[in-house]
């Protein structure tokens, strides 16, 4: 006997949520209705299990001009220009179909940009694939890579940055998180509520067609597993081509004050921009399917209202300059229909040709999915896995060039070099040249820097303080270029939050970023939240990816990691202490466990503060933070950036209570390498440990000891590139 | 001299073309594809990006855009055009540059620094390159009749020819010197602060008329 599983079920909502919206209607509702709460009640569109913690982050802050809430967040950088910027997980269609999903990853966040009026400038991904030795994880890798690429160089917006990191726990679920950064006249800065009753509601770019349907609620909020490949034709198809014209043409509207508000067409399509646009506003909306363009004429209500095809925008236009926008579209030859109209009353109604097809209320759609509270419990161990790669009692020049050729700190240059990270020329530091990318901006006289960084490793092993190193480690990539934090935004990627250790990692890590965030100072203007990653294996790795915006007075004093000078003292700067715990030494040895040490946060935000000045001023010749494979492997990628060798030692990391190998290879926030002049150095607090010069990287560790070449540790370093 | 950059849907580098025209000109303004009229310009540039989206063949579909037929006559009376990446490609489709460009040797599209070697001076520029396409092309015997003419202008230095160019060449001009086409960017090459201002020198001289091939034409205006 089979027992017919109901329509809501299949549709993710559970039994009380379908009860509920029973109870909201005062009825069962139809398909129509049925399609668009399922998604809008799904946890990607909902954020019902994250919702309650984010409350925790700080959000106010003197220089924002957009806070959580709209498309993208904003911070201001003077002159009357802001600068917006977001970051988007497209981790469960990457996951299916690598190429579209990326690049239509990278497409959507770029009209989260545009949508407030920001013209995008640049664009920088995190992405996260098990280890490489895995024929999925290249093919993921690859097809992620060019469909980054595909997108972003063909529409014109410089990829400026990124971080890749490859481990075990993303075999089965890779991340993508795509960020991009807008510039805009701060008054030309559009909202997303909808207003004025009587209003138009304008459909803009490409038609409609039955691609993505059901994407956030299939793909996005449920776990991975057998099967994923009838999934890929919920994976939505992308045309930078289109959106390229479409970006153009909103922002000549927007310049021309045509629009009272614009909103992206993204995840659940129609359904979610309509009523978020109206909830915004505190109004009703009309829509007529009639009038929306299709690719397939046959298309139900339904479908037309959840349809994730790519490249739109629903504009919001007086009726009596519905002409004007509609002949600009023409002259960008992209899609224009008038599809409905802001009614009074806070009702959502779907039509065709005029007859009710579907009407809810706004605040029950939108505002009505119950918010949960999770169940967190600590679990008792580590619960991922250990693979030993690298033989214990290895020598240490052994283990520095297996740090160096792991692919998580190897050079990237493989998957850089495939983006246009100069269109724009606003590029000064590009993808490599420093810890930061820098970007300059003539119309507000000054330049940004900004950094993206999560290392789910370290957060897997104590999801508090590893989401507290991942803000300082932007931070400090900041203090690197000279830049101060002015906004952060965060993509939240952690595996099922309905499981106790996953409710767990995710209640750690946010109270891990609301007290960083607090500590600096930085507010958070945006986020992001993923769950369900995780496949038969098991959850990711939690990671919380942080990317920071940063506000720098002068480009061309922007120090680079290189080594630059024979004779150049070097110092490390700050409270570094390391530690085995959590490093890229301990997982080749297959010894990771739970737990990190507390870092000294207070200080490692003083030793920004003396970095960033010191830069500003232009003291520095080489500036570097140590981060992945520890103070070893941040000399040598210093050395081998710069072509030069360097005679250091690290003995007296011995007073911080470090043993040679832990002073050579532990990791842990704070640390700044340093060259330049050693007088400089030393009225900058610096201890001093070295002198760059000559065609070795020695480091003395005491009976751990170790010199290689220069052309050794680049060989290592360059193990991901092309032969 | 007053520069245009002609602007097509799809276009990435046209303001890029249009700040460094400004430093090297008297001004520069865009010139919209569906424009017949080149505005009174002495200099165009036909700027890099996937015009209408490359479909069909990078530069096949931009090269009928009525802008394009207004350069064709200008080129034919002398006037110095500039084609980057794709527009190099557009050119080429357009039958006012001689060869083709073909997909890059590895498959892949590449953004890096790359040096060039100007053929005639012997000067080596440092400019970036960043395309999927930029692979040139022509039979052997029309290579050999470009040389013979003085058309090849810029070549890839030793190591610096990625895209797999037929006899390293990044850079041609037409018949009469007055039209050249080049893959890496001389507008992204302008600030040091973004990596050199090599690219200058390509404006310069193609204003100034310095590829025109002396034994066929006289120089253009400008």
């Amino acid at each position: 006997m089979t027992v017919e599983t109901p329509k809501y079920r299949e549709l993710g909502l559970t039994d009380s949520e379908y009860q509920l919206i029973v109870e909201k209607l005062g009825r069962e509702p139809n398909d129509v209705e049925l399609a668009m709460f399922s998604l809008l009640w799904s946890e990607h569109c909902a954020y019902k299990h994250s919702r309650k913690l984010l409350r925790r982050l700080p959000t106010e802050g003197e220089r924002v001009v957009m806070g959580p809430g709209e498309n993208a967040g904003a911070v201001d950088v003077g002159n009357g220009y802001a600068v917006a910027f977001k970051v988007e997980s497209h981790n469960h269609p990457s996951a299916v179909e690598p190429f579209q999903g990326a690049a239509t990853g990278v497409g959507g966040i770029m009209r989260d940009v545009f949508a407030i009026g920001a013209r995008p400038i640049a664009i920088l991904d995190s992405l996260r694939f098990g280890e490489l030795d895995s024929v999925r994880s290249r093919h993921l890798l690859d097809g992620a890579v060019r469909g980054i690429g595909h997108y972003g160089n063909s529409i014109g917006v410089a990829t400026v940055g990124g971080e890749i990191y490859f481990e075990e726990p993303y075999e089965h679920n890779c991340l993508v998180n795509a960020m991009c950064i807008g510039f805009a006249k701060t008054a030309d800065m559009v909202r997303a509520a909808a207003a004025g009753v009587g209003n138009s509601i304008v459909l803009m770019g490409a038609s409609t067609g039955r691609d993505g349907i059901g994407g956030a609620s299939v793909l996005a909020s449920a776990e991975l597993g057998e099967g994923d490949e009838a999934k890929r034709p919920t994976v939505q198809i992308g045309d930078p081509f289109e959106e390229s014209k479409l970006l153009e043409c909103c922002l000549e509207l927007l310049g021309k004050g045509l629009l009272v508000s614009l909103q992206d067409l993204g995840a659940a399509g129609l359904t979610s921009s309509a009523g978020e646009m109206a909830s915004a506003g505190g109004v009703g909306i009309d829509i007529d399917v009639a009038g929306v363009p299709l690719r397939e004429a046959d298309m139900e209500p339904f479908e037309i209202m959840v349809s994730e095809s790519q490249e739109r925008m629903l504009a919001v236009v007086e009726p009596g300059r519905v002409e004007e926008v509609r002949a600009i579209c023409e002259k960008w030859q992209t899609g224009s229909a008038e599809i409905g109209t802001v009614t009074e009353g806070g009702q959502i109604r779907i039509l065709r040709d005029g007859e009710v097809v579907g009407e809810m209320p706004v605040e029950a759609l939108v505002d009505g999915c119950p918010l949960y509270d999770l169940d967190p419990a600590e679990p008792d161990g580590w619960i991922y896995g250990n693979r030993e790669t690298l033989a214990p009692g290895a020598a240490p020049e052994q283990e520095l060039l297996s740090l160096l050729s792991a692919p998580s700190i190897a050079s990237k240059r493989w998957a850089f070099e495939q983006y246009d990270s100069i269109v724009g020329s606003r590029t000064v530091r590009r993808p490599e040249q420093a810890d930061a990318a820098v970007l300059q901006l003539p119309e507000a006289g000054n330049a940004i820097a900004v950094s993206i960084d999560g290392n789910g490793r370290r957060v897997a092993c104590d999801p508090y303080e590893g989401t507290v190193e991942a803000v300082l480690e932007c931070a400090q990539n900041l203090a690197c270029v000279g830049a101060e934090p002015l906004g952060l935004t965060n993509c939240l990627n952690f595996g099922n939050p309905e499981k106790p250790a996953g409710a767990w990692q995710l209640d750690n890590a946010v109270s891990g970023l609301a007290d960083a965030c607090n500590a600096l100072g930085v507010p958070v203007v945006g986020g992001n939240v993923s769950l369900y990653n995780e496949g038969p294996e098991g959850p990711i790795y939690p990671t919380p990816v942080v990317a920071m915006v940063g506000e720098l007075p002068d480009p061309a004093q922007v120090a680079g990691s290189a080594f630059a000078n024979e004779g150049d003292a070097i110092g490390l700067i700050g409270p570094f202490e390391p530690s085995l715990a959590g490093s890229e030494l301990a997982k080749q040895r297959g010894e990771l466990k739970m737990g990190l040490p507390r870092p000294d946060v207070a200080a490692a935000i003083a030793a920004c503060e003396v970095v960033r000045a010191a830069v500003r001023a232009g003291k520095l010749s080489s500036v570097h933070d140590v981060s992945d494979g520890g103070l070893a492997v941040a000399i040598a990628e210093s050395a081998i950036a710069g072509g030069i060798g360097c005679d250091a030692n690290v003995e007296h990391l011995r007073e911080r209570g470090a043993q040679p190998e832990e002073a050579l290879f532990g990791e842990g926030p704070g640390g700044f390498l340093v060259s330049g002049d050693r007088a400089t150095l030393e009225e900058l607090g610096a201890v001093l440990i070295g002198t760059v010069g000559g065609e070795q990287i020695a480091i003395g560790a005491g009976d751990r000891s170790l010199s290689v070449s220069l052309a050794e540790a680049e060989s290592a370093w360059r193990s991901l590139d092309p032969a | 001299m007053i520069w245009g950059i002609l602007q097509f849907p799809g276009s990435c580098d046209e303001r890029d073309a249009l700040h460094a025209c400004e430093l090297h000109g008297d001004g520069a303004r865009l010139v919209w594809h569906e424009s017949r009229d080149l505005d009174g310009v002495d200099g165009v540039v036909v700027p890099g990006g996937f015009s209408y989206g490359d479909y069909l063949r990078a530069g096949a579909i931009a090269r009928f855009s009525p802008a394009m037929e207004a350069v064709a006559e200008a080129a034919e009376a002398g006037m110095p055009v500039l084609g980057v990446c794709n527009g190099f490609q557009v050119l080429c489709e357009a039958g006012l540059l001689p060869g083709a460009l073909l997909r890059n040797v590895e498959l892949r599209f590449r953004c890096h620094q790359v040096e060039l070697i100007e053929e005639g001076t012997g000067e080596t520029l440092s400019i970036p390159a960043k395309h999927g396409e930029g692979r040139y092309y022509a039979p052997e015997e029309m290579l050999d009749r470009l040389e013979a003419n003085g058309q090849v202008a810029y070549r890839y230095a030793d190591g610096h020819n990625s895209n797999g160019s037929v006899r390293d060449i990044a850079g041609v001009t037409n018949e009469r010197g007055n039209v050249l086409g080049l893959m890496p960017h001389p507008e992204h090459a302008v600030d040091p602060l973004t990596g050199s201002t090599d690219g200058l020198r390509v404006f310069d001289r193609l204003g100034r008329g310095a590829f025109v091939n002396q034994g066929l034409t006289k120089a253009p205006r400008g």
